[in-house]
């Protein structure tokens, strides 16, 4: 018989193992799938893992899938270690981007240097205003943060198509829904000629290392945790239930709405009806595969968006149904939550007459 | 040898069970024979609880023989141990929080009309003396209520073998005499009771026989009425424990905590309303304050901490200052500590480390958070002084919370709030579920401390804690607190008629 026994001391080692174990197994399911498909396993795989890694233009491509949802997905790993259940990101970084593509419709003449880091802030501002009705609905009325958040998100597109349809559509752009393209003083700079690598890509690999610098070195960060996995022992020394509520659904929304204006200054230039390919909701999936841990985050964010290259190049390159993609982050999945049941428990093959004899 | 032998009704013969890293059994032996009431004793961590779950059906062993009514047996599950008639109060109780105390015993039955069910429930609730409401959530109880639910449960499925575990902790010795009253009418029925307690004094004028286990092995078996309380410690620990002993004549200097005229409103539905509280407590006092579960002592513990916020009217005076609006980290500064009843979850977080359990309340005192940074080598160097200072047996400052047996965990957290040297130490039931040789240490902690000056208002179910630490005992009920009086004033069933009244502080007198 076989039965899961609770580990005494967790290794870290094993956890930081478990990611990249899951990846190769990922790769090796991959290859038995490939080959049940009649494609070569090892040509297939590498379109799909290696080649997104290879050239520096699909480098560059991953990075600039995988900002957003390592933003996004470190602001709600805050909000989930509280007990904060946010899930209306994809609201909150919409409105990030409308909030700082205001200025940019306003001024679309605008030459100011200053007008990029002021849409920046505005982004931020515009999530945190859209996380901060949950905020106060549930610290008020002790509503439920779930709904709440979720259903913002309907509002937040809605909200979109009405202003680039009405109040802000471009009057030269023939009727069709979207702004003007923004000026060039509102667009955030490329670093490499010919790669579409980004400043906020940048912002986005750095925030990271800030978060979890703080989230295990400051106050606040621990409060975080103790709020999360104990609300009665941080009523007990003193943590301000309401106010870690507060915090939680503010960053996550104004890091939602930081990579919603990244993303409206980098890659689109412009308010579309469509600016997220649902990042708001991959990101809740990042920021449990990373284990709400902002290094892990990060890994899980460039995971998700490499699967993401790969399909499509295995689509173009092998003509592999385009759902592959969707089954390889479903196989990632199921590997690193096995892997990461292993290093909390261990498994004990015991014998069936123990006890009896 | 033609004495006669009464017959086995449960025999365990060389019962190994090993967790990782830990040999919980070690070749235990023991038999159980109708009619007698038999008492498993042994400190934290010696293997009790482990081997009553292999009884019950909860572990399987590694290894050795269950034998049940003479035929050997398997008890996979603690369904097959009921089939066989044994039943069990476990000392964590399991409840579902979110169900009313009828629903909780339903599903345990094998009936579903809950409208027989409950007049048996209060049939069998009044047969015993266990005040039980059907009707209000568990989550709303005090751990004293969900014992009883867990008792009466029990006693309606009627067992051959009871197996109770620490079951006395939180009741009123009035109450105590009537459980053993039942227990020995259960036992001349020609069940049997396993019964498993560190309060030594009970098991000697309950049980028949006894059993000590210590460090996982059977070291000795005796008739505990042949045994005097300490003998029965030391047989225990396995080696000559120190006892306590009060100061009678204590130097009292400047009051630390004063409540006035208190009243407060309950948070919680079924929460019990604190009318009109005064007392006061000062240096090198302790002042007790007993009663039974949920009269109470919840409510005031939240309103003293700062937890659930002001009080309705009253004043709270803490070192000379009125605390009233005070947060917990405020009243902290001032020089007070508090520790809460339940261990984990609200005095340490189970899933983190000693050390981050240490931040949690030293933090400030401490000075170890520097302009929103933590100084965690600094926290690390103070658990590890605690873990020495209050002999805390673990793996080191690393190891969970959760990891730490409850004697373990409790010394260490009363070592973190003794060791931040407080002028005012507030503590509620610091030995509950807690093993004799860990209880005596904490108890003396407790007391060396108070005569080094300083103030500690004690809230506690158990009365021999209560008469042990306390200079002057007060007593809670419905809410209302009786006047304290000088311990040595008082007696036991004194302490017990004032349990089950109401009080009226300003006339002085109680009125039922």
């Amino acid at each position: 018989m076989l039965r899961l026994e609770p580990r005494v001391s967790h290794s870290s080692l094993a956890a930081w193992l478990s990611p990249l174990l899951a990846m190769l197994f990922t790769a090796l399911t991959g290859a038995l799938i490939f080959m049940a498909l009649g494609k070569s396993a090892g040509t297939t795989l590498y379109l799909y893992f290696i080649d997104p890694l290879t050239t520096s233009s699909s480098l560059s491509e991953v990075a600039v899938k995988a900002g957003p949802l390592i933003l996004i997905g470190i602001g709600l790993s805050i909000g989930f270690r509280a007990g904060v259940w946010n899930i209306g990101a994809e609201g909150q970084y919409i409105l990030g981007a409308l909030f700082g593509s205001s200025l940019a419709v306003y001024f679309h003449e605008s030459t100011n240097p200053w007008i990029l880091p002021a849409m920046l802030l505005l982004g931020i501002l515009g999530g945190m205003v859209w996380a901060a009705i949950p905020a106060l609905l549930k610290t008020r009325f002790n509503s439920n943060e779930i709904l709440v958040s979720l259903m913002l998100v309907y509002v937040a597109e809605l909200l979109l198509i009405h202003l680039v349809q009405g109040p802000w559509r471009n009057p030269q752009g023939w009727g069709f829904p979207g702004t003007r393209m923004f000026p060039d003083a509102a667009l955030m700079p490329m670093l490499f000629r010919g790669y579409r690598f980004h400043l906020g890509s940048v912002i986005a690999f750095l925030i990271p290392i800030l978060a979890w610098i703080i989230l295990s070195r400051s106050r606040f960060g621990y409060s975080i945790r103790v709020f999360g996995s104990a609300p009665l022992a941080a009523r007990y020394s003193g943590i301000n239930p309401k106010k870690m509520i507060w915090i939680s659904l503010l960053a996550g929304g104004g890091f939602a709405g930081l990579a919603g204006i990244i993303e409206a200054t980098s890659t689109i230039g412009q308010l579309m009806p469509k600016i997220s390919p649902g990042y708001g909701f991959t990101a809740i999936i990042v920021a449990f595969l990373g284990r709400l841990d902002p290094r892990g985050v990060l890994l899980a964010g460039m995971i998700i968006a490499v699967t993401y290259i790969g399909g499509e190049n295995a689509h173009v390159s092998a003509g592999l149904p385009k759902a592959v993609t969707g089954l390889f982050q479903g196989i990632i999945l199921f590997y690193l939550l096995a892997f990461d049941l292993l290093t909390h428990y261990r498994v004990r093959f015991i014998s069936r007459t123990a006890g009896a004899s | 040898m033609d004495e006669v032998i009464p017959p086995q009704l449960l025999q365990l013969k060389g019962i190994t069970k090993e967790f990782p890293g830990c040999l919980a059994n070690d070749r235990i032996d023991l038999d159980i024979q109708e009619g007698e009431i038999h008492a498993l004793l042994g400190e934290n961590g010696a293997g009790k609880s482990t081997l009553v779950k292999i009884i019950y059906g909860v572990l399987r062993p590694d290894e050795g023989e269950l034998w049940w009514k003479g035929k050997l047996t398997q008890i996979p599950r603690p369904a097959n141990a009921r089939q066989l008639g044994i039943g069990m109060v476990f000392q964590h109780f399991s409840l579902f929080e979110a169900m009313t105390t009828l629903q909780n015993v339903a599903l345990a039955l094998p009936t579903i009309n809950l409208d027989d069910l409950r007049e048996k429930l209060e049939q069998t609730a009044e047969a015993y003396g266990l005040v039980l409401h059907p009707e209000h959530y568990v989550h709303d109880l005090s751990m004293g209520e969900r014992q009883r639910i867990e008792i009466v449960r029990c006693l309606l499925q009627n067992p051959k073998l009871f197996i109770l575990d620490e079951p006395t902790s939180v009741l009123t010795p009035q109450e105590t005499e009537i459980l053993f009253h039942t227990l020995r009418k259960i036992a001349s029925e020609g069940r049997a009771v396993l019964y498993i307690s560190h309060k030594l004094e009970e098991v000697r004028s309950l049980c028949d026989r006894a059993t000590i286990l210590r460090g996982g092995k059977k070291v000795d078996a005796c008739i505990p009425s042949e045994e005097s309380a300490h003998s029965l410690a030391e047989k225990m620990i396995g080696q000559k424990i120190e006892m306590v002993e009060k100061k009678s004549s204590i130097e009292k200097s400047g009051m630390q905590l004063e409540v006035e005229s208190l009243h407060a409103d309950p948070k919680q539905p079924h929460g019990v309303k604190l009318s009109d509280l005064h007392f006061h407590v000062s240096s090198g006092e302790v002042l007790g304050i007993a009663g039974i579960a949920g009269n109470g002592q919840g409510e005031l513990m939240g309103i003293l901490t700062g937890e659930t916020g002001s009080p309705a009217s009253g004043a709270i005076r803490m070192l000379s200052k009125e605390v009233n609006t005070l947060n917990p980290i405020q009243r902290r500064m001032l020089g007070a500590v508090f520790l809460p009843e339940e261990r984990l979850g609200h005095a340490a977080v189970a899933e983190m480390t000693l050390s981050e359990n240490t931040f949690l309340t030293s933090a400030d005192q401490m000075h170890f958070d520097k302009r929103g940074w933590i100084n965690w080598p600094a926290v690390a160097n103070f658990s590890n002084q605690i873990i020495d200072d209050f002999d805390v047996r673990t793996t080191g400052e690393e190891a969970l919370a959760s990891s730490l047996s409850g004697g373990n965990l409790q010394k260490f957290i009363v070592g973190r709030e003794i060791l931040q040297h407080p002028k005012l130490l507030i503590i509620s039931q610091p030995t509950w579920g807690v093993d004799a040789g860990a209880a005596a240490e904490i108890h003396r902690k407790i007391q060396v401390y108070a005569e080094s000056g300083a103030a500690v208002l004690l809230i506690s179910q158990d009365l021999d804690e209560i008469f042990l630490l306390s200079h002057r005992i007060a007593v809670i009920s419905q809410g209302t607190l009786s006047l304290a009086e000088a311990a040595h004033e008082m007696s036991v069933e004194q302490v017990g008629l004032l349990m089950g009244m109401r009080h009226d502080q300003k006339s002085g007198n109680a009125a039922a």
